[in-house]
């Protein structure tokens, strides 16, 4: 029997740089970048003073305000890209094929800013007791919970956390899933909400983290830039889509995996070659099909020279012309919502026929001979799409999608 | 250098590392160590925590051995008696 064909039926975003896809993709079109001197947090106590955060962001947009309370802000984002996607798909609670249907989410933080709210009165201000609702706020699945919720999902709902590649590993399984038929229909992505003083204070001490801004694959990179967002598609069969009319804006191909087994935090250039060439095999693609690839491209000093050797690795010296871009430059490292968003952010752009800059690029670096789209978008309909993400904990996921 | 700085970094160093503080000396490098980038930003945090200095990222960056370590310690411990009087005004 021939597999199942995969396609996205509906796509949803939340980020800094747009509070839906439209807005997202007009972001990315005129080059936008959204990181800005962080609101959400005293930054006089930081090291460093900017990142991505969502501008405005008002729940009661979105939720009444109970809702709004029993939701951190990370499952808030993931309801919302999610409600974008379900409504473009053309479906609502109830839908017939939300019977045989499963979401998997992907998040690295989880809801671990309503957790530090809740440790401050414990451990500062010496309050006997916390708040009940940390435990269901805190705990990663909220998001994909509160989906199957509002939508009636009772198939399979999970959420994978690992680390930048949570929600490449989300949206893998989900569409392994769909292909292999245990499922007809899932909602899959990811959501990161990483601005509290805890977790800002985590990665500063880490020391990968931008004084400035984020400018991947430039000689003058020095460090990520952090960013919230959600980002979720609706996957379904190509057969389900049809019959019922539905919108189809790509075709899930292939997806990889690899695990560098090599170190918990330095990147490695074969893990991620692997896990490429994995999801090229898994796809039936050559590599020479690959019309654009979005890097996972962070900006640390030492990420994007050894993202270029792994993509010389599996494209050869075709590597030096295939348009490799990082939208992080633009929206910030949205962590295990990073595979989601990106992949979004790619389908998007290339459906409307261009390519998504690396913004903030200043200069060339001999160790990353890449076409990355430097600061000024361009015209390209790419067919075979690539989006990469890799973890620390060297965890790699890579995704291949087809425009249609 | 004051023996003290070197061997309170000396300490934090070995003991970040796990290692037998006799085996860690002033002109030992962090490769004979085995210390790499993750140890080495655990080292710096044993530091800023041991001297009560901020160590920033870029003044890390580039040191490879324990004298540059203790060297680097030793400069931004006289910034921070420097910068004491202008803190009071």
């Amino acid at each position: 029997m021939e597999p199942r064909r995969v396609v996205i039926t509906g796509l949803g975003a939340i980020s800094a740089i747009g509070d839906n896809v439209a807005e997202l993709t007009a972001a990315l079109r005129r080059g936008a970048c959204g990181i800005r001197p962080i609101q959400l947090v005293d930054r006089s106590k930081l090291r460093f003073s900017n990142g991505a955060e969502v501008a405005g962001y008002d729940p009661v947009r979105y939720f009444d305000p109970k809702e709004a309370s029993l939701l951190d802000r990370f499952a808030q984002f993931a309801v919302i890209a999610a409600r974008e996607a379900v409504a473009q798909a053309g479906l609502e609670a109830g839908s017939p094929l939300f019977r045989r249907a499963g979401i998997v989410t992907g998040s690295c933080v989880g809801g671990q800013t309503t957790e530090d709210e809740g440790f401050v009165d414990l451990y500062l201000r010496g309050r006997p007791r916390i708040n009940p609702l940390i435990i269901p706020k805190t705990m990663a699945n909220a998001g994909a919970s509160r989906i199957s919720l509002e939508y009636g999902i009772k198939g399979p709902v999970y959420t994978v956390s690992t680390a930048c590649s949570s929600s490449s590993h989300a949206i893998g399984q989900a569409f392994w899933m769909v292909r292999s038929g245990i499922i007809d229909l899932a909602i899959t992505g990811g959501s990161e909400a990483m601005f509290s003083m805890g977790i800002l204070k985590a990665w500063e001490a880490m020391r990968v983290v931008s004084p400035d801004t984020c400018r991947p694959f430039s000689r003058d990179r020095n460090g990520l830039i952090l960013g919230e967002a959600g980002a979720m598609m609706v996957l379904e069969t190509l057969e389900s889509a049809r019959s019922r009319g539905a919108p189809i804006l790509a075709e899930v191909l292939g997806f990889g995996m690899s695990s560098d087994a090599h170190h918990l935090t330095q990147p490695s250039v074969e893990g991620p070659a692997l896990a490429m060439q994995a999801a090229l095999g898994d796809a039936g693609l050559a590599p020479e099909a690959i019309g654009y690839v979005n890097a996972h491209g962070t900006g640390t000093v030492a990420n994007d020279p050894t993202e270029t050797a792994a993509l010389y690795s599996v494209f050869g010296p075709r590597a030096s012309k295939l348009p490799v871009s990082s939208t992080k430059s633009m929206h910030g490292h949205t962590l295990g919502a990073a595979g989601a968003l990106e992949a979004v952010a790619s389908i998007a752009a290339a459906r409307e026929g261009f390519l998504p800059p690396t913004v903030n690029f200043t200069e060339p670096d001999p160790a990353c001979d890449l076409d990355v789209v430097p600061n000024v978008s361009r015209p390209g309909n790419p067919e075979f799409l690539m989006s990469n993400s890799f973890a620390f904990g060297g965890l790699n996921a890579v995704l291949v999608f087809r425009v249609l | 250098m004051p023996e003290e700085v070197r061997d309170r970094v000396i300490r934090c160093i070995a003991e970040a590392q796990h290692l037998d503080p006799e085996t860690v000396t002033i002109d030992s490098t962090f490769e004979e160590l085995g210390i790499d980038s993750l140890d080495g930003i655990n080292i710096l945090f044993a530091l800023e925590t041991e001297f009560e200095i901020d160590i920033p990222d870029d003044a890390a960056q580039n040191i490879r051995t324990v004298r540059e370590m203790v060297e680097g310690v030793e400069r931004l411990l006289a910034e921070k008696v420097d910068s004491r009087p202008q803190e009071q005004a």
